[in-house]
């Protein structure tokens, strides 16, 4: 089932929270609402459930208009970032309230309403634990649970708000890889709020980037992540070194450092931000690039050895962050307080006069 | 045995952190506490028994046996269960308003509900009686329906019903301002109607709160005097309640017999309220873990 969202706009009292917000959420697809605390993500996705209303806009599920329509007749699963487990009962009791609650008529027997239950707890992995009490699991189990109640009721859109916020980092990534398999066994719509760009890149098929009650982006994540629209997306996902400067006849400066630039720039104020591996460091400098640093940190830990940088006789806002391989990192061995240089491959550059950013190439 | 002391020296010390508090002053304020709970509450109680003993069995059943205070404890124990249980369901309606609606005047009607605990009772008893008086502002609408309300067993209830309200909303109110919205909304997108979220998630949060503020408040209305005398109109057999019971028997300086009744009335009590912290620990246990 495919949501269509179209000029929603929700205030809190005085306060926008969503500015006429359009966007449609394929069917089958995962899909991520991700920004930072306070862009809204977690205010749209309740209005998708309908626990919340919007002051202007519609909400479509496949094209049928859902707006007026109470949260308990939209037949969306709805996981919360706390879980909302019900304490007093079993974990079986909650994983069967949706099929309990269902009118007479339609509520499926006792024998059924059991076996249901008892699927849905193998699907979770924690048949188990049917008969204790939310209280005595682990965050992990509670998660699943939650899933598994919010399953319960099969339905065709699942909504998840920061589902995976409460746990810590271990159980975090098992929990992941498992929703994804379940996502892909079971082909749901499904929509999760999550301000950990990291989580939103690795599970997701389209990522929908917000700030301030915006959309910045929609688009894949090998998109978004390769050529993002503007300095807010950049910046959110991951690492980021940047060179604020002027161009002038094709080269750009600040204080001791240049870079020439390919053909085509015009002359003005302008950002070249570059990723952690779009830039490759060297011992001396080479005749298109002049960007001297003083190694002032050194982190072995990880795929890669993550090397922060200071300026040395220029000037930027944050330490730049280059990664080498651990080969490369052992045949060198650069030490802290030692000089380099910083050789861009590939940029993206943002000039105050153009709207779009450009992504320049050197190799 | 130098060697020995020297290899047993280290496992001392570690245990004997165990056992040290970081919060001084254990010892002076439990003993401080304990002295003051004596000296207040527990050396009256044993007093008031050990009077009550004195005057043995036989009598002891005779006095607490006597049929006007047979007649009273009924009159006390079934107002106080009315006024308790009307207590349950209006006190858990005011903590409701008071917690989930704003309004103008939401402070003040929270201030107002300690009214009945703040307001000397006898004032309480002397207003009600007033207002419910056959002549009073609420009597004479009263009367016209043909319900009597000052000088009856239901003036009872209603003096009792007033002083001890506060009980329940305020045992009530912080569990449902505790209460996650999330249950209810994860409960509404499984389908759950209204009712279905009241009866099957709120109310089994609520009730154990509801029931402590029920039995606090019967405790304290089987013992309310002041606001009770002044409309009860203590008939004796149909509108005498314990307390005033406890009363006469002083008047004639029968202090014994006061006694004895008064240690049945504590006992009751006492019960009462132990029953209800046991149960309340094993519901609770449940709901944490543990």
């Amino acid at each position: 089932m495919s949501i269509e969202i179209q000029g929603i706009n929700k205030f809190f009292d005085k306060f926008q929270a969503l500015h006429d917000i359009n966007l449609t959420i394929p069917d089958g697809q995962l899909t991520a609402l991700l920004g930072p605390s306070g862009s809204g993500k977690t205010t749209l996705l309740r209005i998708i459930a309908g626990l919340e209303t919007p002051e202007e806009g519609r909400i479509r599920f496949s094209g049928r208009d859902v707006t007026d329509l109470h949260v308990r007749d939209r037949s969306v699963g709805f996981v919360f970032q706390h879980y909302a487990l019900f304490r007093h009962m079993t974990v079986a009791e909650n994983v069967a309230f949706g099929l309990n609650v269902l009118p007479r008529k339609e509520r499926p027997g006792k024998p059924e309403i059991r076996k249901r239950v008892k699927d849905l707890l193998e699907m979770v992995q924690l048949e188990h634990l049917a008969d204790r009490y939310p209280a005595q699991l682990s965050g992990g189990q509670k998660q699943r649970i939650a899933l598994a109640r919010a399953m319960a009721m099969r339905p065709e859109i699942l909504l998840l708000d920061e589902p995976f916020g409460a746990l810590d980092a271990k159980v975090r990534k098992d929990l992941r890889r498992w929703l994804r398999s379940l996502h892909d066994e079971l082909h749901f719509t499904s929509v999760f709020v999550t301000h950990d760009q990291e989580e939103a890149l690795e599970l997701s098929d389209q990522v929908v980037v917000m700030s301030n009650g915006r959309i910045e982006q929609v688009d894949t994540p090998l998109e978004l992540y390769g050529r993002p629209d503007s300095r807010f997306v950049f910046e959110f996902l991951g690492q980021v070194n940047v060179l604020s400067g002027k161009i002038r006849d094709g080269v750009m400066r600040q204080g001791d450092a240049w870079i020439r630039l390919p053909e085509g720039c015009e002359n003005d104020d302008a950002q070249l931000y570059l990723r952690p591996h779009e830039v490759r460091l060297t011992q001396a400098a080479s005749d298109q690039a002049h960007l001297p640093f003083r190694i002032e940190a050194i982190n072995l830990i990880g795929a890669e050895v993550r090397v922060e940088l200071k300026p040395d006789g220029w000037e930027c806002e944050e330490l730049w962050e280059v990664g080498i391989s651990h080969t490369e990192f052992n045949a060198r061995q650069p030490q802290r307080g030692d000089r380099c240089f910083a050789v861009p491959d590939v940029g993206h550059l943002f000039c105050e006069h153009a709207a779009e950013p450009r992504t320049l190439e050197w190799r | 045995m130098a060697t020995t002391d020297l290899s047993e020296r280290p496992a001392k010390r570690l245990s004997a952190p165990a056992t040290k508090r970081v919060l001084p002053g254990f010892g002076l304020s439990l003993g401080i506490s304990l002295f003051f709970i004596s000296l207040v509450l527990l050396l009256p109680i044993s007093g008031l028994f050990i009077r009550a003993a004195g005057m043995g069995w036989e009598q002891f059943w005779f006095v607490i046996t006597d049929p006007r205070v047979v007649a009273s404890y009924k009159v006390t124990v079934l107002a106080a269960l009315a006024a308790s249980l009307f207590n349950c369901v209006f006190g858990l309606l005011m903590a409701w308003v008071l917690v989930r609606y704003e309004f103008p005047g939401k402070r003040l009607l929270d201030a107002i509900m300690d009214l009945p605990f703040a307001l000397p009772t006898a004032v309480a008893g002397i207003t009600l009686a007033t207002l419910f008086a056959e002549s009073g502002w609420y009597g004479q609408y009263l009367a016209d329906l043909g319900i009597e309300v000052a000088f009856t067993p239901l003036g009872i209830v209603v003096a009792m019903a007033f002083t001890s309200v506060p009980f329940v909303v305020r045992t009530v109110q912080p569990v449902l301002e505790e209460l996650a919205p999330e249950d209810e909304e994860a409960a509404m997108s499984l389908g759950a109607s209204d009712m279905t979220v009241f009866r099957k998630i709120l109310f089994p949060t609520l009730w154990p709160a509801v029931v402590t503020g029920g039995a606090l408040s019967f405790a304290r209305s089987l013992g309310e005097y002041g606001a009770v005398i002044f409309i009860a109109g203590n008939s004796p057999y149909i509108s005498e309640v314990i307390s005033l019971m406890i009363f006469v028997r002083l008047e004639e300086y029968d202090f014994p017999a006061a006694s004895a009744i008064a240690a049945v009335v504590m006992t009751v009590s006492l019960l009462l309220l132990l029953a209800i912290n046991v149960w309340q620990g094993r519901y609770l246990k449940r709901l944490h873990g543990g």
